[in-house]
């Protein structure tokens, strides 16, 4: 078919396959580093294998390879397809696509090697942060290129959060990575002191706000309603759901910074803020699990559905943690104990990892112009195991995070602590196993899925759906 | 003027904007607009149906 008459999937595809991949090199490393912290020995001594160096790279490869990759290829759809226009500029697509995996390659090298810029999510030095710029900038313009030629007269609310999330993390990116370069693989920060470190939470918040919030939330309002095969519960409150997180998630920074050099009340306006950041969440949850309402019994026999509505209750619960962490008395508890780690992975493994697989699991077959994955039950058991896997990981976190926090505050009565550190790390060991467990059952539902993957695309002709001739008529 | 004050000012104005928008957006005018947006994503023909199975 004419290539102007049909949709760009090729780079869809291409993102759409890479997440699956990276998902797996990601969660590797991660239940490699939690092995670690059970049996340290299981670095072989090998500087390049040690937690130090690792545990950047599991963060960069599930964030940005394995999630930048699901968002771009959700957005690149989502995109022409709500604005019945092929993607802007083919070419430079297409320069995001090797960009973005170059830039990944990068990372799982340098970062093993303990190049460095030491700023958490922003770890990469300098040349990568540049090609990084280059790639992203390219990303704005194909997807507003998209958005400027569409042939429908309103800009849906998914392509908002797209937007929003493609926006800010330029921004971010640009402030945070500003640096200093003394040689070719070693900068320092611009910032100094306090300012360095408010700037770096400015950042990583942020970073979680619109690289993994917006930008999935993008995706909950295309793919759950299309799954569900009925419109977004309350279009009006997806719009007031969307400005308020944009108003709000900018000002919850400070929260990472409690009890430190920052000033007292920069800490507790991060606090305020935090708090009020429930309102939107909980706003857009309602928005999305409400889009079902009518439809509920899709639950029982739809696995995609599943994925889709399950990452939202996590969304639900970890974006009500989120704030309670962030009061001031409950973080002097929480902060520094695996209860941070149980609520990140609360948020990365169920809501970010589940609604990207479940959109992934949407877009595969319509991608090789097949009616449904290879197999259906295959799915449903991806589901079970990830779920499972979550329940296994966060809870052993929950646990260890509160011990640890009750145990090192704990005073004798003359006035010592009452446990070292590291018999709270000792008594911390059977939480780490079952993490490892929950870890290595999530990590084999991924395996599940690429065989699916592999079914369903292998011997396929790659189909590209074509253009709807005349612009809907409502306009 | 005082960068302070400014500050204070853009803080005050994008409050404002944010309870113009929510007034918008609940208003009677937009409600047909936004209804109708609701539908963009099936505008069209579904998807695989009618590119059939390949071998």
């Amino acid at each position: 078919m004419d290539n102007a008459k049909t949709y760009n999937y090729t780079v869809v595809r291409q993102f759409a396959l890479m997440t699956v991949v990276w998902g797996i090199v990601g969660m590797l490393v991660g239940v490699l580093i939690a092995a670690q912290l059970r049996w340290p020995e299981l670095n072989f001594d090998i500087p390049w294998l040690t937690y130090g160096r690792l545990r950047p790279l599991h963060t960069n490869a599930v964030i940005f390879a394995f999630g930048g990759s699901s968002l771009f290829a959700t957005s690149y759809y989502v995109v022409q397809r709500t604005c019945h226009a092929r993607l802007f500029a083919g070419g430079l697509a297409a320069f995001t696509f090797w960009g973005w995996q170059a830039i990944i390659v990068l990372a799982a090298v340098t970062l093993p090697l303990g190049i460095t810029s030491g700023k958490e999510y922003a770890e990469l030095e300098w040349p990568i942060d540049i090609l990084i710029t280059l790639v992203w900038v390219s990303y704005a313009i194909v997807f507003f290129g998209t958005i400027a030629k569409r042939k429908t007269p309103h800009i849906y609310v998914a392509n908002w959060f797209f937007g929003a999330f493609i926006l800010t993390v330029a921004i971010l990116h640009l402030v945070n990575s500003a640096a200093v370069p003394v040689s070719f693989w070693k900068s320092y920060s611009a910032y100094a002191g306090v300012q360095d470190a408010m700037v770096q939470w400015w950042y990583g918040h942020n970073a979680v706000g619109f690289f993994l919030t917006a930008g999935f939330l993008g995706m909950m309002y295309y793919f759950i309603p299309k799954q569900a095969g009925r419109p977004v519960y309350s279009y009006r409150l997806s719009v007031v759901h969307f400005w308020a997180l944009i108003f709000t998630y900018m000002w919850a920074g400070p929260h990472h910074l409690h009890y430190t050099a920052l000033p007292d009340w920069a800490q507790s306006l991060g606090m305020v803020f935090s708090l009020i950041l429930l309102a939107p969440s909980w706003g857009g949850m309602i928005n999305g699990m409400m889009t079902l309402s009518g439809a509920w019994h899709k639950l029982r026999s739809d696995p995609i559905l599943k994925f889709l509505i399950v990452s939202l209750s996590f969304y639900g619960m970890s974006t009500f943690e989120g704030p309670m962490m962030s009061i001031k008395t409950v973080n002097a508890l929480s902060h520094y104990t695996d209860w941070t780690i149980g609520h990140v992975h609360s948020g990365a493994l169920g809501w970010v990892g589940l609604v990207a697989m479940g959109s992934i699991y949407y877009l595969i077959p319509r991608l090789w112009g097949r009616a449904t994955m290879y197999s259906v039950p295959l799915i449903n058991m991806h589901f079970w195991m990830a779920t499972i896997g979550i329940v296994l990981y966060i809870a052993a976190m929950w646990i260890a995070g509160v011990m640890q926090g009750l145990l090192w505050r704990a005073v004798s009565d003359d006035g010592t602590l009452t446990y070292t550190f590291v018999e709270v790390v000792k008594y911390t060991y059977p939480f780490y196993t079952i993490r490892l467990l929950g870890g290595l059952l999530y990590l084999a539902g991924m395996f599940v899925m690429a065989y699916n993957v592999w079914k369903t695309v292998a011997g396929q002709q790659a189909v590209n759906a074509p253009i709807p001739a005349v612009a809907a008529a409502h306009a | 003027m005082d960068i302070n004050t400014m500050r204070s000012i853009v803080t005050v104005v994008a409050f404002v904007a944010f309870i113009g928008i929510v007034l918008w957006a609940y208003s009677d005018r937009s409600k047909a607009a936004f209804e109708q947006a609701a539908l963009l994503p099936f505008d069209e023909d579904d998807d695989v149906i009618g590119h059939g199975e390949r071998k």
